[in-house]
């Protein structure tokens, strides 16, 4: 128990020491932690931006894809019912095309035939002058018969 | 088998005697020095001041280094320093955060030598020739008010700064007494210093002698707990009573070394925080 001089030079080395720490020390320490501290911080939020916009994007794409998918459903349905449209104007156009050419070919039917009955008629006029001439055993006049034989030959 | 009294009286004598230039006979000489004290002191202080300087260097080197190992360690404890001189001082001081980190590690090494054997380095020093070491730094006087009188040195100066010397001197003579009657009030003013003043000095007396106390009777028992294997030595392994001494001697040592772990950290911590609320006081306006 007593007191001497140790009880100064301790309060110099304590003094020293307690100098040392706060010029040294304690900001050099403190300075660098805070600062992470703060880069942490700012790294955490960053992170929490970049989740976020990542959602955000996620989101974005999911609607246009959706989009996407309507329009593409529109437009196969446009394709499907222009296509239907298409087939049924062939269709018609087909029908029409072909109900045309039966009439064309009948009407040339009948005229073929016309003409066939026409020449039939001719070559009956003809023979029938013939057998005619051949039975008089006589030349028939042909200009002065003609009418004649005309109106027999519409006859037949 | 028991050591004569003589004996127990000369090895507790040689536990509480300092490595002085020369005997010291009064309580107070200024001319005597405690080498042991000054050399471990300024040991351990080296110890603090290098290690955390160290870490503080590499530490501003850069912060895109991931800490690790003595630099989370040292991190830490400046952070949790940091924490407690917060709850409790608000302003801008920026002494008492460093001032708190300095006491607490330097106590705490102090404190922490109570933990080296009781004997090893007095007889290492023995045997390069030295009479006496004492290791523990704060089961001096010396050093334990050197560290509260620092303190309270700070408490005056601040107290001061702060306030003005008018406003420190009101301080001290104002409370807790006052009347509106200046007559009256006349006549507190020398009750309130009286008490005013032995709060004050109770402050860095009540700081030292607590520390003081808790790591002195610490030392204490370590060497009450190396008395019962005194006189045996290496006789003590010739005989079964002389192995139950030394495992008791082990056993208890042990359990004493644990909870002492406790105190030491304790008393620390006592002292920061003191330090800190006598210093946060001094800046307070009343």
């Amino acid at each position: 128990m007593h007191i001497n001089l140790t009880l100064v030079i301790q309060m110099a080395v304590f003094a020293v020491l307690i100098w040392f720490t706060m010029k040294f020390v304690w900001p050099m320490i403190l300075g660098p932690m805070q600062e992470r501290e703060r880069r942490i911080a700012q790294g955490l939020a960053a992170a929490n931006k970049g989740e976020e916009e990542l959602k955000q994007a996620r989101d974005g794409a999911e609607a246009i894809l959706r989009e996407a998918r309507e329009r593409a459903g529109v437009i196969v349905d446009q394709a499907q019912r222009s296509a239907n449209e298409i087939l049924e104007q062939a269709r018609s156009a087909a029908t029409q095309e072909g109900q045309r050419l039966v009439a064309a070919a009948q009407q040339q039917i009948e005229l073929d035939a016309a003409r066939a009955k026409e020449q039939l008629r001719q070559q009956v006029g003809a023979l029938a002058v013939a057998a005619a001439s051949k039975l008089l055993e006589r030349e028939i006049d042909a200009g002065a018969h003609e009418a004649l034989l005309n109106e027999f030959a519409a006859q037949l | 088998m028991a050591a004569a009294p003589s004996q127990i009286g000369g090895y507790i004598l040689e536990h509480l005697t300092f490595l002085t230039n020369k005997p010291q006979t009064t309580l107070v000489n200024f001319t005597v020095i405690d080498y042991d004290t000054v050399f471990f002191s300024v040991l351990l202080a080296v110890l603090f001041a290098g290690s955390f300087y160290m870490v503080a260097r590499r530490a501003a080197a850069g912060t895109d280094r991931v800490p690790r190992g003595f630099q989370s360690f040292v991190e830490m404890i400046v952070e949790w320093v940091d924490s407690q001189v917060k709850d409790v001082y608000h302003g801008t001081n920026r002494l008492i955060a460093p001032l708190a980190l300095t006491i607490f590690c330097w106590v705490y090494l102090f404190n922490f030598m109570d933990l080296v054997p009781v004997d090893l380095l007095p007889d290492i020093a023995k045997s390069v020739g030295l009479a006496h070491l004492k290791v523990v730094p704060s089961t001096d006087l010396n050093g334990v008010f050197g560290l509260s009188l620092t303190v309270f040195v700070l408490m005056i100066f601040y107290s001061i700064k702060v306030k003005g010397p008018l406003g420190f001197l009101a301080e001290l003579t104002l409370h807790p007494f006052s009347s509106k009657n200046k007559l009256v009030q006349a006549l507190f003013v020398p009750v309130n210093f009286l008490l005013e003043s032995v709060t004050l000095i109770a402050r860095p007396v009540s700081l030292a002698l607590r520390l003081f106390g808790n790591i002195f009777a610490g030392e204490m028992i370590f060497v009450l707990l190396a008395l019962l294997t005194l006189v045996h030595s290496w006789a003590a392994l010739a005989s079964l009573s002389g192995w139950a001494l030394m495992l008791l001697q082990a056993v208890l040592t042990f359990a004493w070394g644990v909870f002492h772990l406790l105190i030491i950290t304790i008393q620390a911590f006592i002292f920061m925080v003191l330090t800190i609320v006598y210093l946060a006081m001094a800046h307070e306006h009343h």
